[in-house]
């Protein structure tokens, strides 16, 4: 099957102005995102997976132009997004959509059901008014709302419903990208789990392509078929899903594995425990921006910045970002703690 | 033979209330758990559970429109409900001692860490300040955090989230208490500092021979902290057993709904078995079992009878009929894609 691109990230940075002294001049600034690229094809799930900070939120706020990049090219079925006026950005909006953590932030507690997707089908101007009403009841079935609860207000539903309004007014306009950032993160495992599924089953029912942004990573294993590992404002590893959970190559992403707590009480599991903090993004270290926290750094790591590149040991598409991986996965390197 | 365990606390049917503008919800109903001495027991369940309420309710820490209606919650065989504001006072922090989610709520930004480490040293252990002062620093450098002399001279916003976790742990432990009770202590926290967080709770236990509450929404923290856990739904503690036989041989439907529904980063799933519907409103519980609108297969009687939490075997107990002589349902049942033969 031949795989088409839909969007295409290129050299992404968002540098956010930190202002300071008295004439409010910038004095520095946050490097949220330092040069970020990768694509994404048509129907697949992506994840970018990294702690709180490396700059996921960010990467899908620039791909809208929520925040306008410093620096890099977005393109989407070819088109640029980064050099075209708001206003045509704005017809954009109608292929992707962005689902976020918390619905109710999104969603106006004085406006019901109805009217939320009304608005955004007007604004994109899908279906004309007098077809909307059946449309609206429909996507609440699809979504698994009655279609009664049209005319409800947002506190009357529950977070996961909440979550599902959401994901019905993503859908109202037919997007062809939805980025979902951290869409399922507030949510109860037992809910999360029915609204993963739904997720699945639209993506299959309308081809949906998704970048999925989470912290989980079991949620991320459970959707992506490929999955982006962020450090510090960085791509550290990139991979397809099982590549990723079961030959992971930068010792970043080892670590952030072995740290996840496992449901099981007789796993054996080897913990690298990281020293330390993420350092901050204003003054990021210098070389391999992990260094300061990697048990294997030495000194060609504190000074030459590592690339995405792939070894002998990964399948194709399977890049990461360290100097050393090939030796510290056969064992030549030991981790220094 | 099994090894009969000391029990340091031991909570019998707790019941809390709290009086709200849509008449009295009862947020904890039925929660009964021992704490055996030195280990560690989980309460997990879904948010709104009566977790929180539960270990509030030992402490007897509880909002002005909550008290405990019910129960008895005996530290070393006395009943802390029965005991004056001050001998409980004197109890709290020095014997009993929690940690919260969120540090920045229960520290002071207004003094530095080692000021707040002190004062709970001057009121429990009544020694000088100076002597408490390095105490203090004795403290920050037990849960390891690195240069003590120069933290204790910080504030708390000057330190990290993780940073900030490891005082709170300082304080909570800075009397020796007999038994911490972790509310969600990583849950605000990134992984590979939860990492952190569990291995030092894990490594004070074992040095100061404390017993643990560790209160989770996480069956992956339950699973690598835990000796015991307390299934909590909808107020009520439906099942209590030791960690193995939870994760091993789950019984209580609820249980394995949520084993079901969690996706596993260590194993490929072919598919969620989720549970459907939600948690029923506290203003408005189901008269028979709590879980019966949601459970796959529930019966009529499950729909009119609340079921009690009843033992079944060593260090096991069961809130569900179909455990019991009583159960009228098959004697085979399916749950989550798995067959069940249930004995009645
Ligand atoms: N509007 C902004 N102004 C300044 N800094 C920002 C802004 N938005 C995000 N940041 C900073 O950029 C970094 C990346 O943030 P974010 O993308 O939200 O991380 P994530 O979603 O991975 O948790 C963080 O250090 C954050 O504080
Ligand atoms: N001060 C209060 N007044 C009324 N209801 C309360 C109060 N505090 C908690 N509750 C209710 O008690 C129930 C249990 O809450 P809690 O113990 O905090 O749950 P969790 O398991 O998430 O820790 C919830 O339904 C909550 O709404
Ligand atoms: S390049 Fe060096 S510091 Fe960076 S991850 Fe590899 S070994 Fe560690
Ligand atoms: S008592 Fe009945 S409804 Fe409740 S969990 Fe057991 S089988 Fe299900
Ligand atoms: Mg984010
Ligand atoms: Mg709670």
């Amino acid at each position: 099957m031949a795989k088409k691109e839909l969007l295409k990230v290129e050299g992404l940075k968002q540098y956010f102005p930190i202002k300071g002294g008295f004439l409010g001049r910038t004095v520095n600034h946050v490097k949220a995102l330092d040069g970020v690229s990768f694509t994404i094809y048509e129907g697949e799930t992506v994840s970018i997976v990294g702690e709180s900070g490396c700059g996921k939120s960010t990467t899908g706020r620039a791909i809208l132009r929520l925040e306008e990049p410093t620096e890099g090219t977005v393109e989407f079925q070819g088109t640029d997004l980064t050099k075209i006026s708001k206003k045509e950005m704005r017809k954009f909006r109608k292929d992707l959509q962005i689902i976020f953590q918390d619905p109710y932030a999104s969603i106006n507690p004085r406006q019901t059901v109805a009217s939320v997707l009304n608005e955004a089908m007007h604004i994109q101007n899908v279906l004309p008014p007098n077809q909307r009403r059946a449309r609206i009841e429909e996507l609440l079935e699809t979504v698994g709302l009655r279609p009664y609860q049209a005319d409800r207000y947002p506190h009357e539903f529950s977070g996961g419903q909440r979550q599902r309004i959401g994901i019905a007014r993503a859908l109202s306009v037919d997007p062809k990208l939805i980025i979902c950032d951290e869409a399922v993160s507030a949510l109860d495992v037992s809910i999360q789990a029915q609204v993963l599924n739904l997720l699945e089953e639209l993506q299959e029912e309308y081809g949906l392509t998704y970048l999925f942004i989470s912290h989980d990573l079991g949620v991320v294993r459970h959707i992506s078929d490929r999955i982006i590992v962020m450090y510090l404002g960085k791509i550290v590893e990139i991979a397809d899903k099982t590549s990723l959970f079961e030959n992971p190559q930068h010792p970043y992403t080892k670590a952030l594995l072995s740290a996840i707590p496992v449901p099981d009480p007789d796993a054996k599991k080897e913990r690298i425990i990281l020293k330390g903090d993420v350092p901050s993004p204003i003054d990021p270290p210098n070389g391999c921006r992990f260094h300061t926290r990697c048990p294997f750094a030495t000194d060609k790591c504190r000074t030459e910045e590592p690339q995405l590149r792939t070894s002998d040991l990964m399948k194709e598409g399977h890049q990461a970002a360290c100097h050393y991986m090939e030796d510290i996965t056969n064992g030549k390197m030991q981790p220094n703690y | 033979m099994t090894q009969q365990l000391e029990n340091i606390l031991e909570v019998n049917n707790l019941q809390t209330v709290f009086a709200t503008e849509g008449g009295e919800v009862r947020a904890v109903d039925g929660v009964s758990f021992v704490v055996p001495k030195g280990k560690t027991i989980g309460i997990v369940g879904e948010s709104g559970s009566g977790k929180s309420i539960t270990s509030l309710s030992i402490l007897r820490l509880l909002a002005k429109n909550g008290k405990v209606n019910d129960g008895e919650i005996l530290f070393k065989g006395k009943d802390l409900l029965k005991l004056t504001d001050k001998q409980m006072r004197d109890i709290r922090g020095n014997q009993i001692s929690m940690i919260f989610q969120e540090p920045m709520t229960s520290l002071n930004p207004v003094y530095t860490v080692g000021q707040q480490i002190s004062e709970t040293l001057i009121i429990h252990k009544k020694i000088s300040k100076q002597e408490a002062m390095k105490q203090s620093v004795d403290m920050l450098k037990l849960v390891g955090i690195p240069s003590p002399e120069k933290r204790v001279k910080q504030y708390p916003h000057e330190l990290s989230g993780g940073m900030r976790q490891r005082v709170m742990i300082a304080m909570a432990l800075a009397c020796d208490p007999e038994i911490l009770i972790a509310d969600e202590p990583t849950t605000a926290l990134d992984v590979t500092i939860q990492a952190q967080i569990l291995e030092l709770i894990r490594d004070l236990q074992n040095r100061l021979d404390m017993s643990v509450i560790m209160i989770t929404h996480d069956l992956g923290v339950v699973a690598e902290t835990c000796d015991y856990v307390a299934v909590m739904y909808a107020g009520q503690v439906v099942e209590y057993s030791d960690v193995r036989t939870l994760f091993k041989n789950p019984k209580h439907p609820y249980t394995l709904g949520l084993l079901n529904s969690l996706p596993r980063h260590d194993v490929d799933q072919e598919k969620l078995i989720p549970i459907k519907g939600m948690v029923p409103s506290p203003h408005d519980m189901p008269v028979g079992c709590r879980f019966a609108p949601r459970c796959p297969v529930a019966t009529q009687a499950c729909h009119t009878k609340p079921p009690m939490l009843e033992s079944i075997g060593n260090n096991e107990q069961i809130r569900c009929w179909m455990y019991s002589e009583e159960w009228d349902g098959d004697s085979e049942v399916t749950l989550y894609g798995e067959k069940r033969t249930v004995k009645g």
